[in-house]
């Protein structure tokens, strides 16, 4: 199982309108990527980066192409179809964190839990433990505003890992850090790819950042340019 | 999600926005609480009329002389003498009948001592009393023997015994009227005006045979009372007492009746029923506020979903499904209307109460006005807050989280 596909791309283009012109964001992208692989996906603003992680993260469709996770064509899937495979299949992490605001940590980490009908008991559990290994166990009731850039994005890490999805995408998830903090985090999801063969796709535009992956992928005008 | 989570996700959303959460429920609590307050004086007012209806005998029904034509003149209402005593009895054996009271009026100088007062004499049956549901305040009632023997006795209505005793016991004096003497069975309670406002207490009854053939010399009466087993019966019985007395009176069909008969009940339905309208008015412009809150709901909810589009779309990006942000919202909405209810409810007995207690007004707290203002309440709640929860479901996940 170890280097089954888990993302499989094939030919995907994708447009959308911006005030009245119509943008072709992805001009034939086609990927694949294995499970436990350490991908980084650069690029200069407007590339395309935020529109293929949309998609790989089940947030949106291609218009044409197509896009198996673990298999399963997400292509023709409802709303609800894809909202339950983002919850168990997929860990979100964002450059500005997105955590729920003046909601306590451990409640921002259990709301996945709610949608994937998990008792009460039960989540408070689960995500008092991956709080306590992201080292924030002492932070368990403080809101999103008093803690620190690095800690919140630990609470967002941890909230994408109560799950245990089989993808963790994080996109520009240093982008407001110095580079101390910024380390912090890129060696948690380090330590998440080769101790536990969690399968991680970063976006950044950092290529300090991008170096610590196994593989780079360059995208430039909605095109894949160097894969290596 | 079940619905507990729901529940508990707009809990602490509404927590987080308290003030504007209650100023939001102040809306629902003052619809339903003048729904309450406004139906209850409604009722308030029916159950008022309604007991006067009964004490006037709705059930009844009132047969008096009709008018004749003689010679190409008529006569007009009330001024033959075709009805009589035997009239009376026949009807009183119809079916559906429990008692027939029949009368004649006139007026009398009533003498006693010193004193006297002049006043209507009416002639009448023992069944008088409870025809008329009128109790005595003293003494008895003439008796059928009284009846039979055309007894000189009497019974005076409240006016006439304040005016010739005063404070004085009249039971077993004596008075005079048209030379005759009468011995005083006993007094009215009193009664009050009429609702067309001539004093009912104003009489002196004698026994109708007294009446007809000592102080008038006649042998008709020109009112009879028939009361009935209920209001459904008062209609069947008027037809079978039309039809009686036209065979009684020989007349011929097609040719117009001698006497005339009038339903109570109908005059009952008809007060009963603009009753019954004056809740409804009351009702509904106090419905009215309840909409107004409803929309102070609609209103505060499309706010909220519009602050929290990011919010949305970071828990759809966790895997919440259009349902379950539907329920959350929908939840919000109804926690609102809900808490605005039963907060009305209190509210609307407490001021029905009040009411009651500082002014005039009859009012009635009636279980189901209670009920109907508080689905109407939750109804609002579902109605209202449906239209935002269903925007921030069918929100775009990608666009939500964009949202600044």
């Amino acid at each position: 199982m170890a280097d089954s596909p888990i993302i499989q791309i094939e030919g995907v283009h994708k447009y959308y309108a911006m005030d009245g012109v119509q943008v072709h964001a992805l001009r034939g992208i086609d990927l694949t990527v294995r499970q436990g692989e350490f991908l980084a996906i650069t690029g200069p603003s407007g590339s395309g980066k935020s529109t293929l992680m949309n998609i790989v993260g089940c947030l949106d469709i291609p218009d044409t192409g197509r896009y198996r996770l673990h298999g399963q064509d997400m292509t023709h899937m409802d709303t609800d179809a894809l909202a339950t495979l983002r919850n168990r299949e997929i860990g979100f992490v964002f450059q500005n964190f997105n955590l729920l605001p003046r909601t306590s940590a451990v409640e921002n980490v259990e709301t996945p839990l709610i949608y994937a009908g998990i008792g009460k008991k039960e989540r408070r559990l689960r995500a008092s433990a991956i709080l306590q290994r992201m080292d924030l166990a002492e932070r368990l009731n403080h809101l999103p505003n008093q803690l620190s850039g690095g800690q919140q994005q630990r609470v967002a890490i941890a909230r994408a890992l109560v799950t245990q999805p089989s993808l963790l995408l994080a996109d520009e998830p240093t982008g407001n850090m110095d580079s101390r903090t910024s380390h912090e985090i890129m060696d948690i999801l380090v330590q998440l790819n080769q101790e536990e063969g969690l399968t991680v796709i970063v976006i950044t535009h950092e290529a300090d950042i991008a170096n610590r992956a196994s593989r780079r992928l360059t995208l430039r005008d909605g095109k894949l340019e160097a894969d290596r | 999600m079940n619905w507990t989570d729901a529940l508990q996700l707009a809990l602490q959303a509404l927590w987080r926005n308290r003030v504007r959460a209650m100023l939001t429920t102040l809306g629902v609590i003052i619809g339903v609480a003048s729904v309450i307050t406004m139906v209850s004086v409604g009722t308030g007012a029916q159950e008022r009329i309604a007991d006067q209806l009964a004490s006037m005998g709705t059930n009844s029904l009132v047969v008096r002389p009709g008018s004749i034509t003689r010679g190409g003149v008529r006569t007009g209402a009330g001024t033959t003498s075709t009805l009589n005593l035997d009239d009376a009895e026949a009807i009183a054996d119809l079916p559906g009948v429990v008692a027939v009271s029949p009368s004649i009026r006139g007026s009398a100088q009533v003498r006693y001592r010193g004193t006297n007062w002049g006043t209507a004499v009416e002639g009448v049956t023992p069944s008088y009393i409870q025809v008329r549901s009128w109790p005595l305040a003293t003494g008895e009632f003439f008796s059928t023997q009284h009846l039979k023997m055309a007894a000189h006795v009497c019974v005076l209505g409240q006016t006439v015994a304040r005016e010739l005793f005063g404070i004085a016991d009249p039971i077993g004096e004596t008075v005079v009227m048209k030379g005759m003497a009468c011995r005083i069975l006993g007094v009215l309670e009193e009664k009050g005006a009429s609702a067309w406002g001539s004093d009912q207490d104003d009489r002196v009854f004698v026994p109708l045979t007294t009446a007809q053939r000592k102080l008038m010399g006649v042998t008709y009466i020109d009112h009879m009372e028939v009361e009935t087993r209920g209001r459904e019966a008062s209609f069947r019985v008027m037809d079978e007492v039309k039809h009686l007395l036209r065979k009684r009176h020989r007349i011929a069909a097609g040719q117009p009746e001698d006497f005339r008969v009038f339903n109570r009940a109908e005059l009952a339905q008809a007060s009963e029923e603009s009753a019954r309208v004056f809740t409804w008015l009351l009702g509904s412009i106090a419905s009215v506020s309840l909409l107004v809150g409803g929309i102070g709901i609609m209103n505060i909810m499309l706010v909220s979903v519009t602050e929290r589009t990011r919010e949305v779309g970071i828990r759809m990006a966790l895997g919440a499904r259009r349902r379950d942000i539907l329920w959350q919202f929908l939840m919000e909405a109804l926690v609102l209307s809900g808490a605005g209810g039963l907060l009305g409810i209190v509210l609307g007995i407490g001021s029905a109460l009040a009411l009651a207690r500082f002014s005039q007004f009859p009012v009635s707290i009636t279980p189901w006005s209670i009920a109907v203002a508080f689905l109407f309440s939750a109804m609002v709640g579902i109605f209202f807050g449906l239209h935002p929860a269903r925007k921030a479901s069918h929100l775009r996940p990608i666009e939500a989280l964009r949202y600044e």
